[in-house]
């Protein structure tokens, strides 16, 4: 375990050290922040703090349960509103704690970074003088080649090495520093891969129906839902989808087995062309990728006023979350019976048709819930309403829902209601007509471009790989002295006379386990060619054993 | 099949409980004679801090001195011994099982058996055990952690059985889709060693607090445990080799996200508590790195891991709702 902790303190390299108390207290202050305990709280600290998001509704992930807690809490939602609960990830606090951790890893890997690529050009460190301090020590009688063949035996087990005079050093396992920086530095990548995509990027989310009347171009305009990143700049990629055709297949159960949208794409003007997509395969264009989320039904429902106008509904029916895909939506008619006579526009006069719409209806009563997501059943259950439907008081209202305040304040009257087939058609009583002609698909659409996709994918694969590393190989030294031919030496236990003995040492510089085997491994390699079992008994012969 | 899956399971939950009462009964036994054999665990354990390999060359060593003493405390020893082994050729036995449950699942369901919470509990256990016989393979001296392992596997499966069952139903779309089968798997069998990891690290907890003396009830139970160092050295091992697995497995739930839903984090329930024990996981490993960091901290930090990795395996599943909402339940 390389002890990171107590890393030496700065060089005492400013002459006017202590006259500075708020240089002092920047320097300290710095070097608190980026040591090891700061990290480990702030990473807890940052573990901590995710858990809100969690327990609370968010407003990126689910704007509608916001809504609801604002509703259930009315008193506690403002508050936690307030310190940002229900954008818990964007929030200063959890933006404080990331951005801190972030320049203590800064901080702690540039240091870090100097030191290796410095240890890295430079030669394994000489030999120690007291080898036999060193966690494995053996002595034993040299074999032929000197350090060369020793140096050359480490090389080819690729070693790095050093060769001063009749002493080798060896080291092994830099990968394991290089594989923890790039882990770190690949940390740092993710987040400017994060903060690229939230600066450039954007997206928005829409309904598209089936059918060539409903083309769809990518303008801001045209999306329900719409973020832009700051840094986007005004002009969107130009291209228009048009779906063809939506495929999906269910299983008896209602469950979804297969989806499948076929669609005509213009891009930039250029010819057009068929392509297909779906929930696990997005059409990827030029500058964006569009998703398919979900998909629905459009009753068309087409309204014949008192004088005779003509109009079709084709507002998609939101799904209500049930299996069965039971739908609720509006069809207003706010141009509903127009004079034509006069050209007038009668704004008392307008006509709405709220409804439920049920692809598999029950084959009794109550006709509430859809049985399954085909359309086997299918029934339109209407209620229509005459009146002002408040769409010129300038309040932006809702396309899928009737403003209930006009039903309130008594400006817009139910005037019945009805259930209908295919085909069916019912005369309100004014005489005016209102059939359901059938249905179309639509599909919810989500169109986005991210700029640090690619450099999220990159430094993701940094991650893994460096993390395998760092974790994985070990750093280790070796150390070989070839020791002059002399008298025996009763203090290494070797009795021999008058032949060469080498020295062999290990040091293992991180935990690692194995290393007695490995370093018995290089004994046998270093000892083993002389063929002799060697003559101080106890050593090679111990180290052996390790290797079995 | 698939009722031919649901039986092996509910033999596999017996066999597991067998496997438990034979490692109670060897752990009863053993405890009945005084520290005799506790030293040569330790001396075990020594061995196996010092090097993978030796350790294999020593415990014939280890042996020979717990023979002597067995010598001495007679016929129950031995007997101590052969529960344990009954109670490891249970496991085994059990794990056996487990596997072909959760093939015949899978064959049943034509895909593989990681659909909803029941089967996912269901994989990650049976990696849990799977792994738990590789370590025992390898350091056959660890066996007596073998019964904190079986209570592990009975409360997991039977907990699978009794409140999470669904019926087989093929994957919706959304789950269709190769990057799934790589998330899912590596997320699996990450889990699964987590949950292994726990076992030493509770038994550290226990076998630390009894070296230092400690005599109340926990701690008793850590007797006959092999040395604490051991036990932390296996935690880390256990940690470190599948921290790297559960980051792929995060990175690959991100890359399948970003095709299904259009972003690759989105910071739904399941996505936060992943982020969470990774953070947590991340935080151990850091922890085990700073020298001044007491070991007994950073082994809770582990278990903090896992209880996190819980919460996203039965809590996010419960008490949320997300795009994930797929458990089955
Ligand atoms: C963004 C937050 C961070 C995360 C997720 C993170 C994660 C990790 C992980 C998983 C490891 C284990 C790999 C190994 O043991 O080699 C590790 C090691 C390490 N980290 Fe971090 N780290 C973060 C920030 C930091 C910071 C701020 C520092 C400096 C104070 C730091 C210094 C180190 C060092 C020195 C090691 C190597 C420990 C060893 O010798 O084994 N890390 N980090």
């Amino acid at each position: 375990m390389t002890a990171v902790d107590d890393r030496p303190a700065t060089p005492a390299g400013l002459p006017r050290r202590r006259g500075n108390p708020l240089l002092a207290l920047l320097r300290n202050s710095w070097r608190q922040l980026t040591s090891m305990r700061t990290a480990l709280v702030l990473l807890f600290l940052l573990a901590v703090a995710a858990i809100p998001g969690s327990v609370l509704p968010q407003r990126g992930v689910n704007p509608e349960d916001v809504r609801d807690f604002y509703t259930a809490n009315p008193d506690l939602a403002p508050l936690l509103d307030r310190v940002g609960a229900f954008e818990a990830f964007s929030s200063v606090w959890f933006s404080a704690i990331y951005l801190l951790l972030f320049t203590s890893l800064i901080g702690c890997i540039t240091p870090r970074l100097r030191d290796h690529v410095r240890a890295l050009r430079a030669r394994p460190p000489a030999v120690p003088k007291r080898l036999e301090r060193l966690p494995q020590h053996v002595v034993l009688p040299a074999s032929e080649g000197g350090t060369a063949a020793v140096a050359e035996m480490l090389r080819r087990r690729r070693w790095r090495v050093a060769v001063r005079g009749d002493e080798v050093s060896a080291e092994k396992g830099y990968l394991k520093e290089t594989g923890n920086l790039i882990f770190h530095t690949s940390m740092v990548l993710v987040l400017i891969g994060v903060a690229l995509g939230s600066w450039y990027g954007w997206h928005g989310n829409r309904l598209l129906v089936a059918g060539a009347d409903q083309v769809f171009c990518n303008t801001r305009q045209q999306y329900a839902e719409f973020r832009l990143g700051p840094r986007v700049g005004d002009d969107l990629p130009r291209f228009c989808l048009q779906l063809d055709e939506f495929d999906a297949r269910f299983l008896p159960n209602g469950q979804a087995s297969s989806f499948n949208a076929k669609v005509t794409v213009d891009e930039n003007g250029g010819a057009a062309r068929q392509e297909e997509f779906s929930v696990n395969s997005p059409l990827r264009l030029d500058g964006a990728n569009v998703y398919l989320l979900g998909h629905g039904y459009v009753p068309l429902i087409r309204y014949t006023d008192r004088f005779g106008g003509i109009q079709t509904s084709t507002v998609p029916f939101l799904t209500t979350g049930d299996i069965g895909l039971t739908s609720e939506g509006l069809a207003a008619f706010p141009d509903a019976n127009v004079d034509p006579e006069t050209g007038v526009r009668n704004p008392d006069l307008q006509v709405a048709f709220s409804g439920l719409y049920l692809p598999t209806a029950p084959q009794e009563p109550p006709f509430v819930r859809s049985e399954h997501p085909t359309e086997q059943n299918p029934l339109l259950d209407l209620v229509a309403y005459r009146g002002n439907l408040g769409l010129d008081a300038g309040i932006p209202g809702s396309v899928y829902q009737l403003d209930e305040r006009q039903v309130r304040n008594g400006r817009l009257a139910e005037v019945g209601a009805k259930q209908l087939r295919i085909g069916e058609s019912w005369t309100l009583d004014d005489g005016s007509i209102v059939e359901f002609v059938g249905t179309e698909r639509y599909i919810v659409l989500s169109v986005r471009h991210d700029p640090g996709m690619m450099l999220l994918l990159v430094s993701s694969i940094g991650l893994v790989l460096g993390l395998m590393g760092s974790l994985f190989v070990r750093r280790r030294r070796v150390f070989v002295r070839l020791l002059p031919v002399g008298p025996a030496d009763p203090d290494r236990g070797s009795p021999t006379d008058g032949s060469s003995l080498v020295e062999v040492a290990g040091l293992p510089r991180t935990e690692h386990p194995g290393f007695a085997a490995e370093f018995a491994q290089l004994v046998a390699a270093i000892g083993g060619r002389s063929g002799d079992a060697g003559t101080d008994p106890d050593a090679p012969v111990r180290a052996r054993e390790g290797a079995e | 099949m698939s009722a031919l899956s649901d039986q092996l399971v509910s033999i596999a939950t017996l066999v597991y409980l067998l496997a438990m009462i034979s490692h109670a009964v060897e752990y009863a036994l053993g405890s009945s004679r005084a520290g005799a054999v506790a030293a040569p665990a330790r001396e075990l354990v020594g061995a196996a801090v010092a090097g993978d390999t030796p350790v294999a060359g020593r415990t014939g060593g280890g042996a020979v001195v717990s023979t002597v003493a067995a010598g001495r405390a007679g016929r129950t020893a031995r007997r101590a011994s052969l529960g344990g082994r009954i109670a490891v050729g249970l496991t085994a036995v059990a794990a056996v099982l487990h596997l072909v449950a959760l093939v015949a699942r899978g064959v049943a369901a034509e895909r593989m058996p990681w659909g909803n919470m029941y089967e996912f509990v269901l994989t990650v256990s049976f990696i849990g055990v799977a792994a738990w016989l590789v370590v025992l393979v390898k350091w056959p001296f660890l066996r007596r952690l073998g019964l904190f392992l079986t209570l592990v596997m009975v409360l997991l499966v039977a907990t699978a059985e009794l409140v999470l069952y669904t019926p087989i139903v093929p994957l919706v779309p959304a789950l269709n889709s190769y990057w799934f089968v790589v998330h899912v798997s590596t997320i699996v069998f990450a889990s699964g060693l987590f949950l292994l990891g726990v076992v030493p690290a509770v038994a550290y907890l226990m076998r630390a607090g009894y070296e230092n003396g400690k005599r109340s009830f926990p701690y008793t139970l850590a007797r006959r445990l092999p040395a604490a160092a051991g036990l932390e050295r296996l935690t880390f091992v256990l940690h470190a080799f599948s921290f790297p697995i559960f980051t792929f497995a995060v990175i690959a739930g991100a890359i399948w996200a970003e095709a299904a839903w259009g972003r690759p984090w989105g910071w739904d329930p399941k996505e936060t508590w992943a982020f969470i024990s990774w953070v947590v996981y991340a935080g151990y490993l850091h922890a085990r790195a700073t020298p001044s960091v007491r070991r007994n901290v950073v082994t809770w930090l582990a278990i903090l891991g896992f209880l996190t990795v819980l919460m996203n395996l039965f809590g996010v599943n419960i008490f949320f709702e997300g795009l994930h909402s797929y458990g089955g339940l």
